[in-house]
Parts: structure tokens; sequence; C-alpha cells
């Protein structure tokens, strides 16, 4: 076996050391009517080589966001990944350690945990971090048991249509059993209207649960829905777009109480959906509600700076059934990814990618719906627009003349048509995706059509929203070219 | 030679204006964002990262990393963790394209690779456990614990309406199980009830007698158990849940130590998790990822999580979301007609839902299908069989010296005590774990289970070699031998020395602040 290096001689030896007469004899005290008396039944062992192959032809038979352009999201993106990420995350001493049980041969992850809890502080405008959870889903479910546990309401939790639908359905099964009412508001306009929020929210509510921007993409009225909620003496737990905080208020910013995210946005593959990071922070007043590890600094006996992991006695390990949450293995090796990845861009590089999502997605949007550039196909090298040489700072916060020489050159590229197939299912305001309908409703067809061009060109959300079977959710990071959006249109026509 | 420059916080290592990664220009027609995002949920400015170069990222984090202690470079007989060797090919292979750049939401005909190796996985891990049926979707183990019993109080409510009964409201845990145990059990709406064990380990059946009843949903027991034997009285145990009407858990965290000798279905159990993290020698990667797959019988699996991978056999055609009923033995053949196609089943009315965003943590659950292609069946049972060979060698060279109150046979893993130690020369468990530190070995688990007092609890895994055993022996020999003083205050070579626990819990730091004392 390759793993495994014990040699007949040492095998005798030991066996003997133990006084066991053989390998069987130290299965003694497994009762002989309880064991297996068969191999299992599973495929024969594989050379390396052998896996390798196997591996491989089973990899082939999948399409990929490298041989396929995907315009996929819902929670997952195709955001690009900068090597060094890679490279870094790919140092065994980080991915074959474990939890950081002993501080004094663990600094080097109590540290990662410590600024990775320091950078989601910072991007959240919240007081504090955990040092991750299973995923976005389940962070929210753990962010909703504690608003619960914090508030003493145990009546009903208010959340929003427009959450993700997996995030939503995660919820609903933790709280199943706990006899907690889940509330939905509808979101037929595509984002929370105040009004049908008040309507539900009273004193029994432990929090709200809303998105931003929400799972179709749509950027909502946060803030109004945040004092909403206060009001009623609820908590807010918001769901939020790392990524989007390039640009956008921060949850502690527009009133978010708990705040949690899908992290894999910030350097992790899409890898099928997980492993992923959940991402936890919340004000300081709640933090023994907390659920999961937490690391903090404070000094060595010789006065110098360390990490440890602290405020354990929230813990399952230490509070056994009074623990705040179960929670024990949690995703260290994304936190780690992330923190790469938020030292690798910096405030600019958060900014620029963020941009670069909502102007790419906006212009395929209104590609979609307005009409097709009446340019044929160019190779995208030439065919990417000279820039004005402006600073990121000119072109992002101020309306001046590149904004308007931008959008005049948008109106000569593209052709109005009137009747295009496409129209957008909801008029606020989006970030990275939009929500399309096909006039014609016929999704499944169409992404089948774009499938064979060569496009994931989005997520049917009939499969959630009955009343939303014509329509699907198109996302757009920073990786799509012009031309890639281009060809898009055109195969989607 | 450490490096304290660059390890410095990532904030204290930071320069206004410095750059690491750039982006290209945007290549659409850009507008101005003030027309696209309203103003009132625009920031001022982007959140104050730290900025960086990219050789001063690189430097900082490779220096981060040698400050730990992990598995490719150090002994690690962390006990309950199974710190076994991580394999090179797997991460190579986790990461070829047609794995890791795969969205979650890609239709089924451009994924059957994946469902492919994920339905045989689901198969694999069903024969392993004896068991009927399979979910992959939850993250952990600790997250497997709290699925299945979500499962177990959807099969009581259904069992209730069905028979006018009361719901069943305790979960019976022993003294020695695992914090998650208990944790879960609360988490699911069930109350806790704790059981003895002796101290041999094996469970107090007169107390397990006192406790069980019509109230009893389910009992949670881990075998082989914490303290590293094999239950002596697993069937007897099984065999009163159920006549009391319960359903029996399996924390399978200790499942390298009966692959192919014992399966948890066949000795009592109704449901198991996995920890492909340990038994199937998925990376830890620092704290994590996990995963955590349940296997059930057959009647509690409507419950499982949805939703769950099916083949849909060639020659009929498939109506979507059909509930299909794929047989067993076929998925192990491995050369699967290529006409089946896998297909996600999600028409199960009875699930419990979702525990989770997307299918499950895909990653660990490629490697664990690696790691079993790779043993195969021979392969898995030798496994167990060296990992209990390792621990009871290091076991029989221990016990001369720290007293194991188990006895002189264990499993995978053994606990000492330090407990006379720390009456006779007031040395604790912790002092000798941090003292082994100093000596290039990662620590044992302490105070863990807390049935035995001052437990050290080793777990070597069968990917160690005598020599490393040896050497671990002998230094836990010269450490128990050393003046207390010396133990106290180690370890004494590492970065750091102990650190202050109990400041940082009384006065909270937990993020950078530009004040913080730099040191
Ligand atoms: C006995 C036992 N049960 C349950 C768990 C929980 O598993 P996980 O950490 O994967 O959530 C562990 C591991 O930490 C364990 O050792």
């Amino acid at each position: 076996m390759p793993y495994l290096y014990t040699t007949p001689e040492d095998q005798a030896a030991m066996l003997a050391a133990i006084g066991a007469s053989s390998l069987d004899d130290l299965f003694a005290m497994v009762p002989p009517e309880l064991r297996l008396n068969r191999p299992l039944n599973l495929p024969p062992a594989l050379t390396e080589l052998e896996l390798t192959q196997h591996m491989a032809a089973l990899a082939a038979r999948n399409e990929h966001a490298g041989t396929k352009v995907c315009f996929l999201g819902g929670g997952s993106y195709d955001h690009f990944i900068p090597a060094a990420v890679d490279e870094l995350a790919g140092r065994g001493e980080f991915y074959t350690s474990y939890t950081p049980y002993q501080a004094e041969v663990s600094q080097g992850n109590l540290q990662v945990v410590f600024e990775y809890q320091s950078l989601i502080t910072r991007l959240t405008g919240l007081d504090v971090s955990n040092a991750s959870l299973y995923d976005g889903g389940s962070a929210a479910a753990e962010g909703v048991l504690m608003a619960v546990s914090s508030t003493n309401r145990y009546g009903k939790v208010v959340v929003a249509a427009s959450v993700h639908p997996e995030y939503r359905q995660t919820i609903t099964t933790y709280l199943k059993d706990l006899g907690i009412e889940v509330v939905t508001v509808g979101t037929p306009t595509g984002v929370v209207r105040p009004q049908d929020l008040a309507a539900v929210v009273d004193d029994k509510t432990a929090c709200i649960v809303v998105q931003q921007p929400n799972f179709f993409g749509c950027i909502e009225d946060a803030a109004s829905l945040a004092s909403i909620a206060h009001d009623a003496g609820a908590l807010v737990v918001a769901a939020f777009d790392p990524i989007s905080l390039g640009l956008l208020k921060r949850p502690g910013d527009w009133g978010a109480d708990i705040a949690v995210a899908e992290g894999q946005s910030l350097g992790t593959p899409m890898q099928y959906g997980g492993p992923y990071l959940g991402i936890m922070a919340c004000r300081e007043k709640l933090i023994r509600r907390m659920p999961g590890r937490i690391a903090g600094e404070t000094v060595d006996r010789r006065g110098r700076r360390c990490f440890v992991l602290t405020l354990q006695t929230r813990e399952q390990h230490i509070r056994r059934e009074k623990a705040t949450s179960n929670v024990c293995t949690n995703q260290g090796l994304f936190a780690l990814r992330a923190t790469i990845y938020l030292a690798l861009l910096g405030p600019q590089g958060l900014k620029e990618t963020a941009n670069l999502c909502l102007q790419k997605s906006h212009y395929c949007a209104s590609l979609l719906c307005n009409g097709v550039p009446l340019a044929p196909p160019v190779p995208p090298r030439q065919h990417r627009q000279p820039q004005p040489p402006t600073t990121a700072d000119s072109s992002l916060h101020t309306s001046g003349a590149t904004g308007s020489a931008s959008a005049s050159l948008a109106a000569s590229t593209t052709s109005t048509s009137h009747n295009s197939r496409f129209q957008l299912a909801f008029a606020a305001p989006t970030f990275k995706e939009f929500v399309l309908r096909d006039k014609q409703d016929r999704v499944d067809e169409l992404l089948h059509q774009a499938l064979d061009a060569g496009f994931l060109a989005g997520v049917p959300l009939g499969q959630w929203y009955p009343e939303l079977n014509d329509c699907f959710l198109v996302a757009v990071t920073e990786k799509r070219t012009k031309s890639e959006i281009e060809s898009l249109a055109r195969s989607l026509d | 030679m450490r490096n304290t420059r660059d390890t410095k916080l990532l904030f204290e290592l930071s320069e206004a204006g410095r750059r690491a990664h750039r982006l290209p220009a945007c290549d659409v027609p850009e507008r101005p964002v003030s027309e696209l995002v309203p103003a009132n949920m625009l920031a001022a400015e982007p959140p104050a990262l730290p900025e960086l170069s990219e050789p001063q990222v690189v430097r900082h984090f490779a220096n981060l990393s040698q400050l730990n202690i992990s598995v490719d470079t150090h002994f690690y007989p962390l006990g309950s963790c199974t710190m076994k060797y991580n394999p090179k090919r797997n991460e190579r292979i986790a990461r070829l394209p047609g794995f890791a750049d795969l969205h979650p939401y890609q239709p089924e005909s451009t994924i059957q690779g994946m469902l492919q190796m994920l339905y045989e996985l689901q198969e694999y891990l069903q024969e392993i456990s004896g068991l009927d049926a399979c979910s992959l979707q939850p993250a952990a183990g600790a997250h497997g614990e709290l699925t299945a019993l979500w499962v177990a109080a959807a099969y009581f409510r259904d069992e209730s309406l069905k028979t006018g009964g009361e719901r069943r409201t305790k979960v019976l845990v022993p003294d020695s199980a695992h914090g998650t145990n208990p944790a879960s059990a609360s988490m699911a709406g069930f109350t806790t009830v704790t059981v003895k064990t002796l101290t041999s380990g094996a469970l107090d059946m007169d107390d397990l007698a006192r406790h069980l009843d019509d109230e009893v949903a389910v009992f949670m027991i881990t075998n082989p158990n914490t303290v590293g034997i094999f239950e002596p009285n697993m069937r007897e145990i099984a065999d009163r849940i159920h006549q009391a009407g319960g359903l029996v858990y399996l924390d399978g965290a200790n499942m390298n130590a009966i692959l192919g000798i014992a399966r948890p279905g066949d000795f009592g159990a109704d449901m198991q998790h996995y920890n492909p993290h340990k038994t199937f020698s998925g990376p830890h990667g620092g704290g994590g990822p996990g995963a955590g797959p349940i296997c059930v019988t057959e009647k509690l699996a409507p419950y499982l999580p949805t939703p769950v991978v099916v083949r849909v056999e060639g020659r009929e055609s498939r109506v979507e979301g059909q509930k299909s009923n794929p047989t067993p033995s076929l998925a192990l053949d491995p050369r699967p007609s290529t006409l089946d196609r896998y297909a996600l089943d999600y028409a199960r009315p009875q699930s419990i839902g979702r525990v989770r965003a997307f299918f499950g943590n895909v990653g660990v659950l490629l490697r664990a299908y690696c790691y079993i292609r790779t043993h195969g069946p021979d392969g898995l049972r030798r496994v167990s069989e060296n990992a209990v060979l390792n621990a009871n060698y290091l076991l029989s060279r221990v016990k001369h010296f720290l007293p194991v109150p188990q006895g002189d046979r264990c499993m995978h893993e053994f606990v000492a005590s330090a407990s006379k130690l720390k009456s006779d020369k007031g040395i604790a468990a912790m002092d000798i774990a941090k003292r082994l530190l100093d000596f290039g070995f990662h620590a044992p688990t302490v105070y863990f289970p807390l049935s035995v007092k001052e437990a050290i609890m080793i777990e070597p895994t069968e990917t160690e070699s005598k020599e490393t055993l040896d050497a671990f022996a002998e230094t836990l020999f010269n450490v128990v031998g050393e003046a207390p003083d010396v133990l106290h205050d180690a370890p004494h070579t590492t970065t750091i020395s102990r650190p202050d626990d109990v400041r940082a819990a009384r006065q909270p730091v937990l993020t950078y602040k530009s004040s913080n004392a730099t040191a």
C-alpha cells in the first residue's frame, strides 16, 4: 500500500512487543459475530498512474469554466484567482495542519485567522468576526440562531424572498425542530418593499434576513429595511457579496447587526459548490453568542505578542449541549485564501474588481435587452477599446466627461432593436447579476442552445420561483471580456 | 533564522499606494457608478484593506507557514483527529479544471463525470458502513451529526403521526463523547442526557438502563469509542435501544480502526457520519475543510437532505425529477455502461430539505474517492490493521511509564492519564503536551475525553514508521521524568513561549487596531 511502510520485520517486532500473535489478534476486542467476514465490495486498488488516468477521464466528462464561457452566478462565481493564492495556500505547512490547539506551534495559522478577522471586520464595518463557518447558507442559518438567542425571541424570523433560495431552505431546516416560524416576505419587484416588511415584523420577530445585493443581483434599500427591524427591536442578519464591498456601503454602515456571506468569491475555486467559506461578523455586544472559533491577541510569558484561540467557553468542547453551536472543523483553508486574496487586491484592487463586475454586467444586460452590436466578431485583443488614461477614482465616483463619453460610445456600437427577446425582470438597480425575462418563455431550450454555442449562459429561476419560470439569472464577473459578452448576446439572439 | 520583519501583521506592512494584483482596463463602455448605484448605497471609499506588493505578500505568508507544525513536516499524534498523511496525488487531481472549475448550477448534462464520481462515492460509503443510503451534503462531522439528528426527528414526527404517540425528546450521549454530540443534539431540539462510562472505557450498562425509556429518540455512540476501545456490549446496546423504539447513531470519527473489519450497519447503527478529512485523508487545512457524509438505513433514507445523486440506467428514457431506484451492486462495477446517466434527485417529499447551499464539500469528497480507489478493499483493511498495530505498539511502550486506565489493548488510539503525575509531582497533561513540542512532536489531544482525568489521547495513525513511534515513546519517557519546573515552563524552543490565555479572554483583542502593540 502506498502510504504504509511497516516492513514484515517491523511488524513482527511490534506484534511481539504488544504480546499479540497476529494482526488478527489485535482485533480480539471486536466480537467475532460483529465482524465482516468478507472483503468489502469495492473496486480493486489503483496505482498512482491508474488513478490519475481514471480521474482525468472522469474530469474530461465535465464541461467547466475553461471549456464554456461562464455567466453562472447565484452565490458561486467565476472570479479570477491570482496565482499567489494557490501557491501560498498550497504550502503543506498550511494545508496539512489542523485547528491551532497548540498555539506555540501554530502561530502561522493563528496569525492568519487574526488577520482574516481583521480584514472581515474592515470589509463589513462590524466589530468582530469569527474564524469561519461552513458556507454562506449555514452561516446565514447560524446568524439567525444567534439573533434568536440574543433577542430571546423564539417566535419568528422574517426572511426576504430575495435571499438566496438555498440559504432560505437551510434556515428553514435549522429552525424547524425549534418551533420557530419562518415568515417569507415576497419580492415581486425584485427587492423588498419597506411596507411589505413593516407589515410582518413585530415584537415577536427575532430578526430579519436580507441579502445585499440580493439573489437577483438587485440592490436593496437596505438601510430602510434595517430601521424597520430595529424599530421593532429585531436584529438584522445580512447576507452580502464580499466583492460588492469595493463599491457598496458596508453592512455595518447601513444597519446590519450580523453579516454573513459566501466567501468563495475571495480566491476559492468553484469546485462544484464546495468547500467554500462561511463568513460571519457581528456587533461587539453579540460576541458571546457567536458560533465557531475566534482568535485573539495576547502575550507569551516573555511579553511578546502572540495569538491564541479565545472565548472558547462558547464552544462545544467546553460547553457541550449549552454551546452556541456544534461547529468544530471549520473552513480554515479558505479563510487563508481569502486573507491572501484581500492582501493581494488591497482597497484599490477590490474597488476595481467591483467596478469591472458592475460595468460589464450592465453592458451585458443592455446588450441583451436593447440590441447586439453591429460590428462583426473580432478577436478580443484587437477589439479592446482604447481607454482614456484616467485614474480609477475619477472614473468610478464622478460622473464627469469620461462617463458621458463612454455612454455615447455604448450608443454608437449597439443597434437599438425594439423587439429584443429579453427584458430585465426587475427595474431595481443591480450590481454584477441581473434577471432576464425571456418573452418567448422557452428558457430551458434557450440555455441549451447557448450551451451548444459555448456558453453557460444563466441559471433558470423556475426551480425556486415558479412565477419566474420564464426568467434566468446572469452573472458577469471581471473575467468576462467584451467579446465574450458580445458573442453571448449574438448566440442568444 | 526567524524572519520577524515579514511576519508583522499585514496592516503593519502596509504602505499607502502599494499594489499587488492589477486588473485589466475596462473594455466595455464605462458608465458613471453614480448612475448605476443609488447614492445611499454607495460607499465613500473602499474598505481599509492593507496595501502591499506581491513579493511582500508571498514572503509574509511563506514565513507564517513556517511557524506551523503540520503533517507534512512533523509527527502529529492528535487523538481523535486522525492526522494521517495527505496524499499529494489527490491534491493534483483535485486541481484539474474538470473538477475545480465546475459551477454548482451547471446543467447535469455537463457534469456527468462529477456526478458519476459522487454517485460511486455514495455507494462506497454505504458499502463500508453496511448502511443503505447516503447523503454527501453535510460540511463536517458535526454537521453530519446535526443532519442525521434532523433525519431522526423527521422520522419520529412521522412515526408519532402514525401511532398517535408522543414525540421523543431525548438524546443519550456517553460522558466520553465528543462535545459536538451534545451540541448537535440541542441544535436539533433534543434534550441531552449523559450516560456514564466505566474506567475500562465501556458504557455503564446499568446507567444506560436507568436512562432508557420511550422518550429516547437517539443514542449517539462513538465506536470504537473516544478511549480507543471497541464497545464490548455494542450489540446489546443497539438491541436495547431498538427495543425501546430508539435509533442508534454512530459517530464515525473513528472509522479508521474498522475499515473492512466491522461495519456500523452490521453492529446495530441506524445512521452514521464519516469524517473523510480523517479516515479518508482529506487535508485538515489548518482547521478545515472537512466533510460529513452520512449513511442511514432504508427506513430513514426518504428523510435525507436533497438532492442525492442517482443513476438512471441507459435503457430507460430519463424523466426529469423522477425518483429512481438504482441497484446498488451496479455502481461497484468500475466501468459502468456509458449509456447510464447520473442525475440529481430533488423529488423527495419527506426530505428534511437542505443543510447548506450547493451540493456539498465536493473537493473533500473527491479526495476521499481517490483515497478509496487507491486502496481498494484489501488496502482499506490494511489501513485499519496498521493503524491499530501502530497504536497498540505505542501503547505497549507508553503504559510502563504513563498509566493507561483502559488496559493493555486498544484500537486506533489510546488515552493515557497524567492524573498520578499531577497529584505526585504537579505535572499536568498540558505540561507534557507543551514539552513534547520542544522535541519536534505535535502534542497529543489533551483533556479529552472528559471521562478520563488529565487525559492524553494518542493516535499515531497508520502512516507512521516504527522508528517514529520509537522516537516518540522515548521522548515521552524522558519528558515524564523531567523536573516539574522544566515542564511548567515548556515549551522552551518554539517561536513563542506559553501564551497568556486568561488575558486573551479577559481583555479580548480580536482584530487589528492601529494602536495594537508591535512588540
Ligand atoms: C469523536 C469526534 N466526533 C465528532 C467530531 C466532529 O467532527 P468535525 O470536526 O468534522 O465536525 C470529532 C472531530 O473533531 C471527533 O473527534
